[in-house]
């Protein structure tokens, strides 16, 4: 999101879902679509089949969505910066940029330019492994459109380079007039219910609710104010991934986890768990003994989705009810509630009747939410920024202007990935997830019938590697890197490119993520889950 | 009104865009038209012909899922033309394949002696597994129509069992056809099609292999679609039906695109899961987490009680215990620490609601910005 908003200054899916279906042409790349949001992928394919729209994908996997590409861009992993400055670099030097939309709306172009200006399709060609005409064919075909959508995941974001590569998609998406517009716009897809909401109600280290920076004695003097407190800081908080570090350290004494698996989920698995084991004091929140909840001084019981009132934001923007349809098992509360009463327990009173009144005073200190109701929400969800009562909601974001004002260009370099292969570790890992499981599989794994379609891990592994290799199909290996190793069986298939093999991170018996490497996008602070160097050998 | 643009439906002159057809316009304006086979949002193919209508001057009786709707038309959706076509396509219809909703009557046989038959045809229960909850045997109600007429045709395809989500009847199948336009023009999944001809007629996946080795990817589209009960729910046959359950609607809790949903409640279970149609962002349709992946509401797994660490074991604790305990270690840490000892991981599982009570408890009452959840992750 740290890239979207440094172009643009606001960081979240531009356009809506259905608006994709609008697109003439779809650019999809770190999104494994079908399996990671298949509802959206209905409405790429049907874009595809029924609307004549062109799809670009770029993704070293033959991921299914890959069926539906006019074409298919295969990148060595970690390249993104590389590939997309290439297009540029096509698209600028045979005019195809959209001139009034670059003069009128955004600056930085010069740079831009200049610094594409060294990425021809060749130079391309060589850091990325695509072909040179694939890369003209693709930037000719994007550029093409009068609308175009760009659609992307964690495959952009999960780099060292994650906030550059956003930040190139925010570029060619400027450098095209494809914001603002019905069927374009720049869209992340998010992989969570709530992420987006988590964002917006200010569950981060640097913002208040709708993205009011916390180190604004402006924004901290109203937020005292509403809250009635003194004595507030203002220095911007630790991101998660700074968290396990200083718990490691001994400065961090205390983790108050909510419904969060970071045993699974983390990168580097060893270090955070050993981290997590020197705090003095670990409450856990959540509706199942996790991983996480084991190592805990104290267990707190909540209630599921389905067993309360509130709103999810979608990843659209589009804030969305939920409501109780069963009671929580034994004495399980809502989270608010339980947060509430550890706050009356050290002398301040967090006092609401529902769910609804939180949702009031949301509004109250949230100007992009301040117009939102239950009511007005009851039968279709509405987008925000919906600043009033009487606003409709924005479905598409920046059609006049950006909220900083002009979009910004950012000249980007290429930087390869913090692991590179090499003789001890000849082979590259990426991790995503698989159709029928979902993040930690606390969910997921609950269900006999998803089980019985995705029962465990695996590694996915290319024909010719197996072959080099000399592995059989289903046969149980190794993979080890630098951090850890987990074994797993294998499962030759085509969807795999040659040189790199796939884990998801679904399973803990198997955690892929014992393998990745921690090192960190310098602004966002996201791991480079999808890059890093493994060894394959059969299990003894 | 613009005259160039009017129709006649049963005597009332409605305006239409054009493009329209005439079931469209029927619909805008409140006039039932019965569909099987219809799909909004597909392409409409008069598969079933159960939405006939007469139109004065034409030939014979027209589709009007099909048919546009032009200037001047005069149409009759319930004369006594269109009503006998449509008996007579339910009477077929009922008599093909175990249509045993006692719509479908007795034939010659003897009543108990159908039912045997049809338990002995597809191991199931006396009565369909639809009952009451069906398309056809509301149309055969409605124009009060049994199968008698005509000797029972037999399905030659056994029922399909062997996916943990979807069973398939072939036998109660009308082979209207939504399944497929739900799969391949809504979905684009591209699983099943039409295989073999005339009366052999099936919907096939794969070359006419079972669901679990074709491209299906378990979205359940066909099952929501299917207006009879050719496709239903494993879990859910002869469990669950319709009037035993009440309807929540709710929003999905898998990935972030916020699917409008059901939660069809039985005693006090979660049971089943639907797509809420007409909206958005999601329009009905659903992927195998969102409406098969429901288990774990009610799972035995589940945190019931407040635990408390000793000795490196849990023990269950009351509310009041577990949470003075919580509040007295986060002041202790806070008074020899400071607040920059604390992180709190709120989480992207957990409502807008409870993410602001999380991010405010943290800045208010713990006094530092280290609060965050896992998007990076």
């Amino acid at each position: 999101m740290a890239g979207l908003a440094a172009a643009f200054g606001s960081g979240a899916m531009t356009n809506t879902i259905a608006d994709i279906e609008e697109a003439e042409v779809i650019l999809i790349t770190g999104s494994n679509t079908t399996e990671n949001h298949p509802v959206i992928s209905s409405f790429v394919k049907r874009a595809v089949k029924f609307r004549g729209a062109r799809l670009i994908l770029a993704d070293p996997r033959r991921i299914k969505i890959a069926a539906f590409a006019h074409k298919w861009l295969r990148q060595n992993l970690g390249t993104d910066v590389a590939w997309i400055n290439g297009m540029m670099h096509v698209i600028i030097k045979e005019d195809l940029h959209d001139k009034t939309f670059v003069e009128e709306r955004t600056e930085g172009f010069e740079e831009l330019k200049a610094m594409v200006e060294k990425f021809t399709p060749e130079y391309v060609e060589e850091i990325t492994g695509i072909p040179a005409q694939d890369i003209v064919d693709a930037a000719r075909m994007y550029a093409s459109a009068e609308k175009a959508s760009i659609l992307y995941c964690m495959g952009i974001t999960q780099h060292i380079t994650g906030t550059d590569n956003v930040k190139s998609l925010a570029n060619l998406a400027m450098l095209c007039g494809n914001m603002g517009i019905r069927g374009g716009g720049v869209n992340p897809l998010r992989g969570q219910n709530n992420v987006q909401g988590a964002c917006d109600m200010g569950g981060l280290p640097n913002v208040y609710t709708a993205y009011q920076p916390v180190n604004n004695p402006d924004n901290v003097a109203k937020m005292e104010k509403a809250w009635g407190v003194t004595g507030m800081s203002d220095k911007v908080g630790l991101k998660v991934t700074d968290m396990i570090p200083k718990a490691h350290g001994g400065e961090l004494k205390s983790l108050y986890i909510i419904g969060e698996n970071p045993l699974v989920s983390d990168p580097d698995l060893n270090h955070a768990e050993a981290s997590i084991k020197n705090l003095d004091f670990l409450v856990v929140q959540d509706i199942f003994m996790t991983e996480t909840a084991q190592l805990a001084d104290v267990v707190l019981p909540s209630a599921c989705f389905a067993e309360k009132d509130g709103t999810f934001s979608n990843t659209e923007r589009r804030v969305q009810q939920i409501r109780k349809a069963v009671e929580p098992p034994g004495e399980a509360w809502d989270d608010w509630k339980i947060t509430c009463e550890i706050a009356k327990r050290m002398g301040y009173t967090m006092d609401y009747a529902d769910s609804e009144a939180i949702f009031r005073e949301i509004t109250e200190v949230t100007p992009s939410y301040a117009g939102l109701s239950y009511d007005r929400i009851d039968v279709e969800g509405l987008h925000w920024p919906c600043p009033t009562p009487d606003h409709p909601g924005t479905p598409i974001l920046h059609s006049t202007q950006f909220p900083k004002g002009k979009g910004t260009f950012h000249a980007i370099d290429f930087i390869p990935p913090a692991e590179r292969a090499d003789d001890d570790y000849p082979m590259y890992l990426t991790t995503g997830r698989v159709l029928y499981q979902y993040h930690t599989g606390t969910m997921t794994r609950k269900t006999d019938g998803l089980n019985e379609r995705a029962p465990g891990s695996f590694v996915e592994i290319s024909p010719q590697d197996a072959d080099k290799f000399d592995i059989e199909d289903g046969a149980t290996v190794t993979v080890a890197s630098r951090r850890g190793e987990i074994q797993a069986q294998v499962q030759i298939s085509d969807k795999a490119v040659t040189g790199t093999v796939f884990i998801p991170f679904h399973y803990a018996e198997a955690a892929a993520n014992k393998l990745t490497n921690a090192a960190l996008d310098p602004v966002s602070g996201i791991p480079e889950y999808k890059v890093c160097a493994v060894r394959v050998s059969k299990a003894a | 009104m613009d005259p160039e643009n009017t129709l006649t439906i049963n005597g009332n002159i409605l305006p239409f865009s054009p493009g329209e057809t005439i079931l469209d316009v029927a619909r805008e304006h409140d006039i039932d038209i019965p569909t099987l086979c219809h799909l909004k949002d597909a392409t409409p193919t008069g598969e079933c012909r159960i939405c006939v209508v007469e139109v004065e001057g034409a030939r014979s009786l027209l589709t009007a899922c099909t048919a546009p709707a032009g200037n001047g038309m005069v149409v009759y959706t319930e004369s006594h033309k269109v009503v006998e076509s449509r008996k007579m396509l339910l009477k077929l219809l009922l008599a093909s394949g175990n249509h045993n909703c006692a719509a479908r009557g007795s034939d010659d046989r003897d009543w108990t002696r159908f039912q045997l038959d049809v338990h002995a045809d597809d191991s199931s229960p006396e009565l369909c597994p639809t009952w009451g909850d069906c398309r056809l045997q509301d149309l055969a109600y409605r124009y009060q129509v049994t199968g008698e007429q005509f000797p029972r045709t037999d399905v030659p395809y056994p029922m399909e069992t062997v996916n943990p989500f979807i069973v398939r009847d072939f036998s109660r199948c009308i082979k209207c056809g939504r399944c497929i336009q739900a799969c391949c023009d809504v979905q684009v999944n591209n699983a099943i099609s039409f295989g073999y001809r005339g009366a052999d007629a099936k919907v096939v996946a794969a070359g006419d292999r079972p669901l679990k080795d074709s491209d299906c990817v378990f979205c359940g589209e066909c099952v929501q679609a299917c207006p009879v009960a050719a496709l239903v729910e494993k879990d859910v046959r002869y469990h669950v039906r319709p009037w035993e359950t009440k309807k929540v609607r709710t929003t999905c809790s898998y990935c972030g695109v916020g699917c409008q949903l059901y939660l069809h409640v039985k005693d006090g279970r979660v049971v089943k899961v639907t797509g809420v149609e007409d909206v958005a962002p999601n329009y009905g349709s659903l992927c195998v987490k969102g409406r098969f992946g429901f288990n774990f509401i009610a799972s035995p797994d589940r945190l019931t009680t407040p635990l408390i660490k000793e000795n490196g074991e849990f023990r269950e604790a009351s509310w009041d215990e577990a949470l003075d305990k919580v509040a007295e270690n986060f002041t202790r840490i806070k008074n020899d620490h400071g607040p920059d000892a604390f992180g709190v991981l709120t989480s992207a599982r957990i409502s807008n609601e409870e993410n602001y009570i999380a991010q405010k408890f943290t800045r208010a009452v713990l006094k530092t910005n280290s609060v965050d959840h896992c998007a990076r992750l």
